[in-house]
């Protein structure tokens, strides 16, 4: 896939993000919306991930920690076959698997989650279950850089370079905010890099929305032979529609019917 | 009463310690995590023989319970080893999400459950767990009576697919069970078969209610003695045969009368068969330090508690 025919897909992808939130009257948009450009390039560049292997031991593992940007994860799992992306009008609706955090009742979801500080463990788990098995897998999470103040995640840290993991990817999609204000308010983390590498990881920052920079990063894993690897993308919450951007009343926020045509129209334009 | 004698005493989690090693000789899927706790849980044996097998995660539970979870990939086996209050409510977000509400196929194995932790004293003594554990769905719940019985459901549940709680304790206690018993998961051993009341026990209390029952037959009171090792699922066709039969109840448990062995007899009774029933439970309180024996008379969990509550509950019956 050329990098135009990525930026489509982003492009693409952030419009159905916004469909289905409105169509469900929930969903976590911000969110959605910081973090899709690095699905984007996960599923359709660096995950050895498809519906036709998905029961093959050797894929790769992608978790989503922040699984409460479930939007992200459906539309790119729908575009990349697991099932019918029609399926995604019954988001959050009664009866639907399609629920607000991801649930491995629907095809291409690795793991449970929502609760957050669960998705790095449970990676460290895979990691060491592959390197038991001496499986070539990757193993990747994305986080949110609002669940870093949760300890269970600086454990799994701790562990992830104990066992030299280096086939452990975990991503922070560091977009500075949270549902009540700015990280650096709310608890803040910083600097998110010296205390990984402190703890063992070797540490990556990329632009979270530049798809060749993301690329370039997930191609260089492991980015220290023997050391879990961390990609620290700085997205913006909102990305891709002007009014979004940067407002934390968007972390979950639904669009109305004018804003949702206001901001399929400057999409449309982007493309 | 059937008469049980022992000639031996030892520690419930020894019996997981020599379980985990038969669990881990008889399939390879076998792995195990502790949280520093090696030695209490009695894992020794089993990391001798598999080094390349157990996992050492240091003391930061909730990461161990993640990690198990995770490591479930690939048709592995995890056994976590921690102190019961560890292995519950310190992590219990960790077990609902990842390991319950995911149908992860993790052993939740907790040690040192109850009082009878003894010196460490109440911030240790968990007595609630068994409530926690049994309100998850899909969630096994087991407290095993000794030695013997311990190292049975050890291996059972490593055949079980699913998710399960092994509650064990610290001191040495009487082994009383067979030492070539098949445990199966579910299905309550009936130690004594009696007219007059039905005791239901589990964990340490059923040696307490083997020695009640004897005390019992002296005062001409002939006591069926059920031992509930699986509190979930329940063995209700076994309660209700019991209680259509003496009518009446009593439940021992090293647990909070709230939420643990007593309410979930209480309820399948309430629903199918309202009977009397007294508890022999702590009091809703947490424990303190103490020797096992003089903690377990205290609060109120020994023979002559369970006498008590024996004759007490007859006289209920009307
Ligand atoms: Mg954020």
């Amino acid at each position: 896939m050329t990098e135009n025919e990525l930026a489509q897909k982003s492009n693409q992808y952030r419009q159905r993000i916004l469909k289905y939130i409105v169509g469900a009257n929930a969903g976590h948009t911000g969110g959605s919306l910081s973090c899709i450009d690095i699905l984007n390039v996960l599923y359709n560049y660096t995950l050895n991930v498809s519906p036709q292997n998905f029961s093959s031991p050797d894929r790769d593992r992608y978790i989503q920690s922040k699984g409460h940007c479930v939007e992200a994860l459906f539309v790119v799992l729908a575009d990349k076959g697991f099932f019918p992306e029609e399926d995604l009008n019954t988001l959050c609706k009664y009866q639907s698997h399609y629920i607000g955090h991801p649930t491995k009742k629907v095809k291409g979801v690795e793991q449970n989650t929502g609760a957050l500080g669960h998705g790095l463990p449970i990676s460290v788990g895979n990691a060491l279950a592959a390197k038991m098995d001496e499986k070539d897998f990757r193993v990747f999470t994305l986080m949110g850089d609002g669940e870093l103040p949760e300890g269970s995640n600086w454990e799994a840290a701790l562990t992830a370079a104990h066992y030299k993991l280096d086939n452990l990817c975990a991503i922070i999609d560091k977009n500075s905010l949270q549902i009540t204000g700015s990280t650096a308010d709310v608890c803040n983390t910083d600097p998110i890099d010296e205390k990984f590498e402190s703890f063992g990881w070797a540490v990556k920052h990329v632009d979270g929305h530049d798809l060749k920079a993301l690329k370039e990063a997930f191609d260089s894993l492991p980015f220290e032979a023997g050391k879990p690897s961390l990609v620290i993308a700085h997205t913006v919450k909102g990305k891709g529609v002007s009014f979004m951007e940067n407002q934390i009343s968007w972390h979950h926020g639904v669009p109305s019917k004018e804003q949702y045509a206001d901001a399929l129209k400057e999409l449309s334009e982007a493309l | 009463m059937k008469k049980y004698t022992f000639t031996e005493k030892k520690d419930t989690r020894s019996g997981f310690g020599a379980g985990l090693l038969e669990a881990g000789r008889n399939n390879p899927e076998v792995v195990a995590l502790c949280a520093d706790l090696v030695g209490s849980l009695k894992m020794e044996a089993f990391i001798k023989e598999f080094p390349e097998r157990f996992f050492q995660i240091g003391i930061a539970e909730a990461n161990m319970m993640g990690i198990a979870a995770g490591m479930t990939i690939g048709g592995k086996i995890p056994f976590t080893g921690t102190f019961a209050n560890f292995s519950t409510g310190r992590v219990y977000d960790q077990i609902r999400q990842s390991i319950a509400y995911s149908d992860k196929n993790v052993k939740i194995c907790a040690s040192h459950a109850g009082l009878t932790l003894g010196e460490d004293g109440a911030t240790h003594q968990i007595l609630e767990d068994i409530g926690l554990m049994k309100m998850l769905p899909g969630m096994t719940v087991i407290n095993p009576c000794d030695y013997n019985q311990t190292k049975a459901a050890t291996i059972a549940i490593a055949e079980h697919h699913g998710p399960v709680y092994l509650r064990f304790g610290r001191p040495v206690v009487p082994i009383f069970t067979d030492a070539d018993q098949k445990f199966e998961i579910g299905k309550a051993w009936m130690v004594n078969e009696g007219a007059d009341v039905s005791i239901f026990a589990t964990g340490h209390l059923v040696w307490e209610a083997i020695q009640a029952g004897e005390k019992l037959a002296e005062l001409g009171i002939d006591a069926e003695i059920i031992n509930i090792h699986t509190i979930k699922p329940l063995d209700a066709e076994a309660v209700l045969k019991s209680v259509a039969k003496t009518r009446c109840v009593v439940t021992a448990e090293e647990h909070n009368r709230l939420g643990g062995l007593g309410d979930s007899i209480a309820q399948l009774l309430a629903q199918n068969n309202p009977t009397p029933q007294e508890y022999v439970a702590v009091n809703d309180s947490f424990g303190e330090s103490g020797k096992p024996a003089e903690l377990m008379t205290k609060y109120g969990l020994d023979a002559d508690h369970i006498v008590k509550a024996a004759q007490k509950v007859i006289a209920r019956k009307g």
